[in-house]
């Protein structure tokens, strides 16, 4: 069984420094499973977020060898056995200790996103859509909010100052979930415009790279809010729509 | 020593736990108008229901119109081995699919018929094709749902709060005591009614599919403030679970693997699930190969053996392992990548294939999995009324997997997330307008409180040398060995001495560090609600002398008719635990008629 060197963020807000812990690993195992073994043979302290272990939660998120990562999906054997491997927090937001950040900052940009409104069932009580068209919101519904795509948009890490006009990715995919359902009928242009500040996005993709979820955040999200929001603004596509109905309300 | 300082919050309804069963009551309560408190141990939206995979079990007829809540309330029952509450039965499967569609207008994106309705898949146990589902992530699409639902009712959420214990005002409850984690300070919640949502105890047990909060905090809770725990001894162990890597022993591989065609197989490639039909499925099971896979598309052949009721599977399983058949690693082959295309696997089963090719670079629709059972669910908890969900303590509520009766000996797959919505809403409802109906001011026992936190504190100070992991490994190889799949008499008499063992141990942890994030003391803290639920689930299994869905006696292997009628009913007198059997309620003749209409 190869053993190897990791290297762990041990500090809280005020500053701290890292840590070498030898440890062995098995078959299979990952990073989780390291970290785990730390806290029950040599810092029972050693303070980290986990669930489910499966990759299904994002509980986990942390910095591995600098790579936002799930430590639960992040195998040993991708590494060189005896390697040293460095873990640190998602560190675009304020660390509690060791490996927990306060992301709080994500929960308040969701309660800003509207909510759903739905157009009234058919005349039988019941509502109809099809699979073709619950795919495109489906795969926005698969984000588990590790909110690692938070931790590289480069607009939530390097600007403080824009942080309450800005929602980051993961909300521009929660709005683009929401406005694809075939039955909504909020407008979110506003929304996306003053409060999610999705013009900031420069669409560099980071976000894209790191999903855990491989959703196509930048193109089959932003993308096409962005585009939207273009159209938003110009007279002729706003007189069309005018003429064919189906404008949606604003929220 | 100085008097531990803590916060204080007051609320008309607190729900501690936010997995589907708490925030569906959280909501439920807000629309009533009281003041809602939310309490997570995780953050919000991670909680167990997040894992629930294959789907949510309704009646809603859009694939087999000729189901209804009947059929549902039945194959319940059946699968309970008939000691389930009938009345939680009857109304989880009549309100099942209004919970569904409530989902539905909150967001919920079920995937679809060709006609544009709420698809069904089959499952293990249900006569037809029940579970509406997304993929194979619907608790991830459930919990998503009234997560976002909820942040617009005007609930106060807490995260990251362990709730230690209840408090009582008198003979009512009267609120919660805990910390925060990510700060170690104290905090009391004073409140006129409590719903507890706080999830299993599977963490009692070495291989399982339970994440670290599984601890029994709200059964132990709730036996510490004087209300009844029954059906202890039903544990249900998932046939699958994933054997290999060592490292994920015990994640969850989804039942809808095998209600979309998967089958199980031995060593020597036989679909050994022929050999193990009980006598109470035979006339609804198929016998042979040829029938089985016909069942898939028409329901008028009888239904494949692969998917009988999770006890039977994962005792099937368990045999043909000692048998020497088994998979390489100690389990057995579940195979879809010969039965099913690869694009249809993928496009039903993504979660397991991702799973299974990042976890054990095992390509589904290319090889079999290797599976084996896993410790999952807790059938018993907290005794409550059917109707109003209430515990036998006034101003206690329990809904979800800490609640009792629902699933009698075995709880079907999909009937989770249901029970989930079906009572959470309930709770909710009834926790609220027992609140509006309490008048006067609530008082709590200060001296209670700063007891609790002293003792909250003494690992710090103690000068014992145990380590809180080291325990709770002990006890989960305990409970493994001893209190698992098959059971007898002296193994569980031993686990009772090694729980008492353990206790002393327990009692002589020591952390280090301080209180700002302290896993070890968290870990420490909630120590004392595992090992007290192992004890009750021991002391419940040895006093069931038959052997009747989630609970198998090597030494009584037969089901026994005088055990059909009772409970097995734990409660703390004087700090002890205190076994009895008390009788079921009957259920009326109406009901009972829909078991002799058919095979």
């Amino acid at each position: 069984m190869p053993t190897f060197t990791m290297k762990v963020f041990r500090g809280g807000p005020t500053g701290g420094d890292f840590r070498d812990y030898r440890v062995e690993a098995e078959d299979g195992m990952v990073v989780l499973d390291l970290i785990h073994r730390i806290q029950a043979t040599q810092a029972p302290d050693l303070a980290c977020r986990w669930n489910c272990k499966a990759g299904k939660c994002g509980s986990c998120s942390a910095e591995i060898d600098g790579k936002p990562r799930l430590m639960c999906m992040t195998r040993m054997d991708i590494f060189e056995p005896g390697a040293t491997v460095t873990v640190t927090p998602i560190r675009t937001f304020p660390i509690i200790r060791d490996l927990v950040c306060d992301v709080s900052y994500n929960y308040v940009k969701a309660k800003q996103v509207p909510p759903l409104r739905l157009k009234p069932p058919d005349a039988d009580g019941k509502y109809r859509m099809m699979q073709e068209d619950v795919e495109r919101a489906q795969e926005f519904h698969k984000c588990i909010e590790c909110f690692l795509c938070q931790d590289v948009c480069h607009v939530i890490r390097d600007h403080e100052e824009l942080k309450t006009s800005f929602s980051g990715p993961r909300f521009f995919i929660k709005a683009a979930g929401l406005d694809m359902h075939p039955l909504d009928t909020v407008d979110r242009t506003q929304f996306l415009r003053d409060q999610a500040g999705i013009g900031l996005c420069n669409i560099t993709k980071c976000c894209t790279e790191v999903c855990p979820e491989h959703i196509h955040i930048t193109d089959n999200g932003i993308i096409p809010m962005k585009e939207r929001m273009a159209d938003g603004f110009d007279p002729i596509v706003w007189l069309l729509r005018k003429f064919r109905g189906g404008r949606k309300e604003p929220a | 020593m100085a008097k531990p300082a803590y916060e204080t919050h007051e609320h008309d309804v607190i729900v501690i736990g936010a997995g589907g069963a708490g925030l569906r009551a959280a909501i439920e309560a807000a629309a009533q108008g009281v003041s809602v408190g939310l309490i997570c141990k995780s953050l919000l939206g991670k909680a167990h229901t997040v894992m629930a995979e294959g789907g949510i079990a309704a009646a809603l007829g859009n694939v087999w119109p000729e189901d209804n809540w009947q059929v549902h309330f039945r194959d319940t029952m059946r699968g309970g081995k008939m000691v389930n509450n009938w009345r939680m039965a009857q109304l989880h499967a009549q309100e099942a699919p209004d919970r569904v569609l409530e989902l539905e207008r909150w967001g919920a994106l079920f995937d679809r018929t060709k006609d544009g309705l709420i698809l069904q898949r089959d499952f293990g146990g249900h006569r037809y094709a029940r579970l509406a589902h997304v993929g194979d992530r619907t608790g991830l699409e459930l919990i998503r749902t009234l997560q976002y639902h909820a942040i617009h009712q005007g609930i106060d959420v807490y995260m990251e709060c362990k709730i230690e214990r209840l408090l009582k005002d008198g003979d009512r409850v009267a609120g919660a005591f805990g910390y925060w984690r990510n700060t170690g300070q104290f905090v009391l919640f004073k409140a006129k009614a409590v719903v507890l949502a706080t999830g299993g105890i599977g963490k009692a047990w070495k291989i399982t599919s339970n994440s670290w909060e599984y601890t029994g905090d709200g059964q132990s809770a709730a036996l510490w403030a004087g209300a009844d725990l029954i059906d202890m001894e039903f544990v249900q162990f998932h046939p699958t679970g994933m054997v290999w890597p060592p490292s994920v022993r015990g994640i969850l591989v989804t039942e809808g693997v095998r209600g979309d065609g998967g089958t199980l197989k031995n060593n020597k490639g036989e679909r050994f699930m022929f050999n193990y039909i009980p006598e109470f499925f035979k006339g609804e099971t198929a016998d042979n190969e040829k029938e089985a896979d016909a069942w898939y598309d028409d329901k008028k052949n009888r239904r494949t053996p692969d998917l009988l009721p999770r006890d039977e599977v994962a005792r099937a399983i368990n045999s043909e392992v000692k048998a020497g058949r088994g998979s390489p690693h100690g389990g057995v082959l579940l195979d879809i990548c010969t039965r099913r295309p690869a694009d249809y696997i993928r496009k039903r089963l993504p979660s397991m294939y991702h799973q299974f090719k990042e976890l054990a670079g095992v390509d589904i629709t290319k090889e079999p999995m290797e599976v084996g059972p896993t410790c999952h669910y807790l059938m018993g908890g907290v005794r409550v009324d059917a109707d109003t969900t209430q515990a036998t303590v006034q101003g206690l509520f329990a809904a979800g997997e800490v609640a009792a009766g629902l699933h009698g000996s075995n709880r079907l797959g999909g009937n989770s997330l249901s029970d989930l919505v079906v009572f959470g809403r309930r709770a909710g409802l009834h926790a609220a307008l027992y609140a509006k109906n309490l008048g006067g001011a609530l008082s709590v026992n200060a001296a209670e409180i700063e007891s609790v936190a002293q003792g909250m504190l003494e690992p710090f100070s103690r000068g014992g040398g145990e380590n809180p992991y080291a325990i709770q490994a002990d006890l989960q190889e305990t409970m493994h060995a001893l209190v698992g799949i098959i059971r007898t008499e002296s193994e569980m008499r031993e686990a009772l001495r090694k729980i008492e063992t353990l206790k002393d141990r327990a009692g002589k942890v020591h952390v280090d560090g301080g209180r700002i994030y302290n896993p070890g003391w968290h870990t420490a803290l909630d120590l004392t609600s595992l090992l007290m639920v192992a004890e009750c689930t021991t002391r419940a299994a040895l006093e069931r002398t038959e052997s009747r869905g989630g609970h198998t006696r090597d030494d009584h292997p037969y089901t026994d008719d005088t055990w059909g009628t009772v409970n097995v009913v734990l409660r703390l007198r004087n700090g002890v635990v205190q076994v009895s059997r008390e009788p079921l309620p009957e259920m009326p003749a109406e009901l009972k008629a829909l078991f002799q209409e058919r095979k």
